[in-house]
């Protein structure tokens, strides 16, 4: 990554195709495992490709390195975007994709740190994310290491109260070495109604104004397109020269991101891929990449 | 170290787990103790005062805490929480699930004000639960010190432990029962007295009262067996079967309910190795209340009376 998170043309272009890819084996790997997490994998695609790709200083080949940076996936349920962001990356065979959530596979339904080299904390109950972060923050400046820390988080997920009290001591420890990047995509796994009833398929957001939130909490915050790769590359780096107090990025994001009948629709969080939606899905994508 | 007795000198755990965790920071800096705002309680205070540099406060936010700790032992830190057991145990016990025993992190739990002894606080702040709920959870070793210097050799036991350990201690000054020369391990039991007629086990403080009964059946003329359990998990096993098949009557005692406690612990051990008549004494499947600790050990069945009248009912 440059020091400001400019990007070359070319790179852009890679990191795009990146996003598709890491799409479609998210969706390839539903449909193979017969059920599984989709709208929040989309929505949080662009931001993994940007982690792994650009801005992260990780090396697949020492993944427990004490140096790398560390990353969090407190949205655990979007396991399998991670996954296929570690594949691509090179952490492990892209074929091993097709295990999610099979019996003994390293992939299980949340990550599990215990079992997968390249998980840097396990997760899946929701809202516990941001704390690891804080205590991995706070051991590199215990231990003198540059190292930074990233924790991605839900709306969905920060309604659990843990993640306020995580908010509060991050703020209080002077956290610059920690940041948080918000997948607001509008969306949890069932929600309120609005006043269409819950027959309706529309859904009240999981939460409102979350800039002034984390603002009254003392972190900086950094608004952009989640889907905008350029955005998202250079809010990290300004998070990452940021020394004096943590920073959130507030990604605005669309969930099911990618995929037309997915997109925005809250039953997407979790369901299985028919054949005729994996061919859909399959077509859309390599539309997406034709026109890249 | 068959055949001990109570001291007249009273120990605070409590004390004693401010100044191991000092002794701890100084010979492993690795070490940091992290305090959800009980400091001045859980005597965590004598590091905030002594190392402040290993010492950090996490504030009244118990979940939080457990993650952070999470976040520091991942990282290759061995980090010492420090608050009251009601809290440790119910408020973050999803975070030591997900985070901590899953995952198996190096993170310790000083477990302070377990029991019912907790300082006129009621039921609110009375955790006697904690030993069903911990023992129940994998990947998790739990341990209960009789004394202060079994508490120190624990304390240095779990720092040596690869894995996450809940230890559980009591506020109040307490005799103590072993000498310097206690030669503490996980997963051992230890016979603190000799005996044939009836078997006592115990664990924590209450081994002080299990040793008192003892003397008071030996003044009757029946002789106790009394082996102390200050591993809860892992267990020993075959301490536990010689002991019961030693005179084939057992009596448990703890500070704790005697649903899923040492009792019940035992019962699944005696249950499948060897079928023996006991009696657990406990507290009774209820919640405690604010009074002075001899009247709460009255009431709720923990004096010393009540383990030798067990004892008796079981020769009868």
């Amino acid at each position: 990554m440059s020091p400001d998170g400019s990007l070359s043309a070319e790179r852009l272009q890679e990191l795009r195709r990146m996003a598709i890819r890491l799409r479609r084996h998210v969706v390839e790997s539903v449909h193979h495992a017969g059920a599984g997490h989709l709208g929040g994998p989309m929505s949080a695609a662009e931001i993994l490709v940007a982690l792994y790709f650009e801005v992260m200083h990780v090396d697949p080949a020492a993944p427990r390195a004490p140096g790398r940076d560390r990353f969090i996936l407190s949205k655990g349920h979007s396991s399998i975007g991670l996954y296929a962001a570690l594949a691509l990356r090179g952490y492990f065979p892209e074929e091993e994709l097709q295990t999610f959530d099979a019996l003994d596979s390293r992939l299980q339904g949340h990550p599990d740190m215990a079992v997968l080299p390249g998980i840097d904390m396990s997760s899946g109950s929701l809202g516990q994310g941001l704390s690891p972060g804080i205590g991995m923050a706070l051991a590199a400046r215990l231990q003198q290491q540059t190292y930074h820390t990233w924790v991605l988080i839900g709306d969905g997920d920060s309604q659990e109260g843990q993640i306020w009290e995580a908010a509060f001591i991050a703020a209080r420890y002077g956290l610059g070495n920690l940041t948080c990047i918000l997948d607001w995509n509008d969306l949890q796994q069932w929600g309120w109604a609005t006043a269409a009833g819950y027959d309706s398929d529309e859904r009240l957001p999981p939460q409102e104004s979350p800039v002034a939130r984390w603002q009254a909490f003392g972190w900086c915050t950094i608004e952009v397109d989640g889907h905008d790769l350029e955005q998202l590359v250079a809010a990290c780096a300004r998070a990452r020269a940021t020394t004096a107090a943590p920073t959130i990025i507030i990604a605005r994001t669309v969930k099911g991101k990618g995929i037309s009948y997915m997109e925005g629709d809250y039953s997407w969080h979790s369901r299985p891929v028919t054949e005729e939606d994996l061919r859909v899905a399959r077509a859309e994508l390599a539309a997406q990449e034709e026109a890249l | 170290m068959a055949n001990l007795s109570v001291s007249d000198s009273l120990v605070a755990q409590r004390d004693v787990f401010g100044n191991t965790l000092v002794e701890l920071i100084d010979s492993d800096p690795r070490t940091y103790v992290l305090d959800a705002d009980l400091a001045n309680s859980t005597k965590a205070d004598i590091v905030a005062r002594k190392r402040p540099d290993h010492f950090l406060e996490m504030g009244i936010a118990e979940q939080n805490m457990m993650g952070v700790a999470a976040g520091m032992a991942s990282c290759g830190l061995v980090p010492w929480l420090s608050s009251f057991a009601v809290f440790l145990v119910n408020r973050d016990l999803d975070q030591l699930r997900v985070v901590v025993a899953q995952p198996k992190l190096n993170v310790k739990i000083g477990s302070a004000y377990t029991g019912i002894l907790t300082g006129m606080t009621g039921k609110t702040h009375q955790e006697v639960s904690d030993i069903a709920i911990m023992r129940a959870m994998p990947n998790l070793t739990v341990l209960a010190p009789a004394d202060g210097i079994e508490t120190r050799l624990a304390m240095l036991a779990a720092q040596d432990w690869e894995g996450p350990v809940y230890i559980r201690l009591t506020r109040d000054p307490h005799p103590s029962i072993f000498g310097a020369d206690h030669n503490f391990e996980i997963g051992k039991a230890y016979i603190v007295r000799e005996g044939s007629d009836v078997t006592i086990m115990s664990t924590g403080v209450q081994t002080v009262r299990a040793l008192q009964a003892a003397d008071v059946l030996a003044a009757e003329g029946i002789s106790a067996h009394v082996l102390h359990v200050p591993s809860i998990k892992p267990i020993d096993t075959a301490a536990i079967i010689a002991a019961a098949q030693k005179t084939g009557r057992v009596v448990t005692a703890e500070d704790h309910t005697i649903v899923g406690g040492l009792g019940g612990a035992i019962a699944e051990i005696l249950g499948e190795h060897a079928p023996t008549l006991m009696r657990r004494v406990g507290i009774r499947d209820v919640y405690g209340e604010s009074a002075p600790n001899a009247e709460l050990l009255e009431k709720y069945g923990l004096t010393p009376a009540h383990v030798a009248l067990a004892a008796r009912q079981l020769l009868d």
